[in-house]
This record gives C-alpha cells, sequence and structure tokens, in this order.
C-alpha cells in the first residue's frame, strides 16, 4: 500500500491547528483577554456541539426505511439517560450498544 | 525528595483514574473506526499523539474519508477546537512559571485534563508542576492506548462493528445534554442546532459545514448584548 499523503496532509493540518488554538492565547494575550474573545469562549462550545451532533446525522435518510428511526431511538436514549444517570460514559456505551443492535434488527 | 516525588506522582495518577476508562473506551471506540476506514494501528498512534483531541480525532475520520478539502479541514478544526482558545485563556496564569513543563502542559490541555486541573488544587506546593505535567501525561497515555487496542481490536473482530461509529454521535449527544443541564441560557445550543440545520437544509450535507459555522458565529455575536444581559438578570 502507498504511503497516503492526502490523509497524512489532513491530520498535520488538524494537528497544527490544535496546537496553534491551544498555544495562541499564551502568546498573545497577556493579563487582558478582549471582552468579545471572553463572549466567545463562553457561548461557542455549546452551540459548536449542537452543530456537531447535527453534522454527525448529516446522512440520516428520513425518507426511505428505517426512516432515521435507529438514530432517533439511540439519540434519545443517550440523551434520557443523560439526564437521568449525569454519567457520559454510560449514555455513550448504552447508545451506541443500541444503535448496533437496532440496524440489525431492521 | 525521592520520596516526595513520588508521592507526588502518586497522587497525580489518582487524579488521573475518572479520565482512564472514559478515555480508554473513548479511544477503543476511535481506533475502530480508523481501522474501519482503512487507516491502521500508526495512524492511531500518530493523530492520538500529535493532535491529541478526542472530538477532532473522531471528526477527522470522517474528514479523511468524505475527501474534505484543506479549507475545510483547517476550519473545521478550528471550529471544533476553538474551545481550547478559552481552556489556555484561563490558564494562562497558572502556567506562567511552570518552565520546562510548559509546553507539554500547553499541548496536553484537553478538555478532560482542563476539568482535572482547572481548581488548582495541588498535593503539595512544591512540586505543583511535576504534579500537574504527571496528570496531563496519564492522560494521554490512556487515550493513546486507548486507541492503539481499538485499532488492534479493529482488525482481529471476529463480529461485524457495524455502528460503532455512533459512538461519535454518541459523545455529542452526552455533551449537548450535559451542557444543556449546567447552562442557564440556552440561547448558544439552539443557535448552534437551528443554525446547522438551516444550513444542512440549504447547502446539502456535503457543503454545510463552513456556511453553519459563519451562521453560528454571526448569530452570537448579533445576539451577544441580550445574551449577556440575559445572564446578569437570571445571575
Amino acid at each position: 500500500m502507498n504511503f497516503d499523503v492526502y490523509a497524512a496532509v489532513l491530520v498535520l493540518l488538524m494537528a497544527l491547528v490544535t496546537w496553534l488554538l491551544r498555544f495562541m492565547p499564551f502568546f498573545i494575550f497577556g493579563k487582558s483577554t478582549p471582552p468579545y474573545i471572553v463572549y466567545l469562549g463562553k457561548v461557542l462550545p455549546s452551540a459548536i456541539i449542537g452543530m456537531l451532533v447535527i453534522y454527525c446525522l448529516k446522512d440520516v435518510d428520513m425518507t426511505a426505511a428505517p426512516f432515521g428511526l435507529p438514530e432517533c431511538m439511540a439519540v434519545g436514549s443517550v440523551v434520557v439517560l443523560q439526564y437521568w444517570k449525569r454519567n457520559s460514559l454510560i449514555s455513550i456505551l448504552f447508545g451506541t450498544v443500541l444503535y448496533m443492535a437496532l440496524i440489525r434488527l431492521w | 525528595m525521592k520520596n516526595r516525588v513520588a508521592f507526588v506522582i502518586k497522587q497525580a495518577f489518582y487524579k488521573s483514574i475518572p479520565v482512564l476508562a472514559g478515555y480508554i473506551i473513548l479511544g477503543i471506540g476511535f481506533g475502530i473506526l480508523l481501522q474501519n476506514a482503512g487507516y491502521g494501528v500508526l495512524w492511531a498512534f500518530a493523530m492520538s499523539c500529535f493532535i491529541y483531541a478526542g472530538s477532532m480525532q473522531y471528526v477527522g475520520v470522517s474528514l479523511i474519508t468524505g475527501g474534505a478539502s484543506v479549507i475545510t479541514t483547517v476550519l473545521t478544526t478550528i471550529m471544533v477546537n476553538a474551545r481550547h482558545l478559552f481552556y489556555s485563556i484561563s490558564m494562562i496564569e497558572r502556567y506562567k512559571d511552570t518552565g520546562k513543563y510548559k509546553p507539554y502542559l500547553i499541548f496536553a490541555l484537553t478538555d478532560e485534563t482542563y476539568s482535572l486541573l482547572c481548581d488548582g488544587q495541588v498535593p503539595d506546593k512544591k512540586y505543583g508542576d511535576l504534579y500537574r505535567f504527571f496528570v496531563s501525561l496519564f492522560n494521554q497515555c490512556y487515550w493513546v492506548t486507548g486507541s492503539v487496542i481499538g485499532s488492534l481490536l479493529g482488525s482481529v473482530l471476529p463480529f461485524s462493528t457495524d455502528g460503532i461509529e455512533f459512538s461519535m454521535t454518541a459523545l455529542f449527544a452526552a455533551s449537548f445534554t450535559e451542557q444543556w443541564i449546567c447552562g442557564k441560557n440556552h440561547i448558544p445550543a439552539l443557535t448552534g442546532l437551528v443554525c446547522s440545520l438551516l444550513c444542512l437544509v440549504v447547502f446539502g450535507s456535503e457543503h454545510f459545514l463552513i456556511p453553519a459555522m459563519l451562521l453560528i458565529t454571526a448569530t452570537l455575536t448579533v445576539l451577544q448584548r441580550q445574551i449577556l444581559s440575559g445572564e446578569e438578570e437570571t445571575e
């Protein structure tokens, strides 16, 4: 197998950008951080997580059987479990196992 | 003094135990996913060593298999990992005089490591930096170990692992719910969902990510005053 240059470039970019994000504040902001940046820091995380949930479900076909039912039920179980137990690991494990079982049933 | 060092390292290990199970299991999920995408154990090892950002590595697998462009990759990484800017901002003071440990401490500041270290508690003031270094290092070891195990498992598991990719969806759904429970103001979370859905419908599943990020940032910028004043009222 040839070395996958495309994948290597993407991995390298992801690593570099991640490093940049982690190190930049230490170089740029000494003690004063602009209020707008602080504001974005507060509100972006939950918005982006919402976006990522949609991103994960982007290819679900609601117009053909099983009409996205396995995804809906599994996501539903994660949300309910998280509300109930507040333990991400249990929610993730249960949701994934349920999904893997459901797609074998349909 | 040797005893103190051993003590501090042991304390760092105890502190890191809550992350152990989570990182091993999420790491395994990532390793299997990457293996299923056609990238073996060296890729899993390299990504977990050098990127070391859980959600981003999951998203990274779908970027690579989906044939994402360089620009999409850079912008996606910025958006998914933007929160690291803010972890770093809040650690500027604490990491100021950490000397030789500083580069690694900054590099290894993941969500989980941040949550363990943000309270600023250390067992021994004199060895605070050593302690933080080992908490960070233990956590990364769990993550790397998990992804390597997953990658090896993915190639030998006797049963089909179809559907394992759902662990990524479940990971995000769980953190979304957790942030929803903890957050007083739900406008940012709703902004994320609504803007993304809107862009998904308008631009289609191939091209919606970048418009969605721009729309989210723009919307949150426009709503800045309302959201901030809403927070002051509830506090």
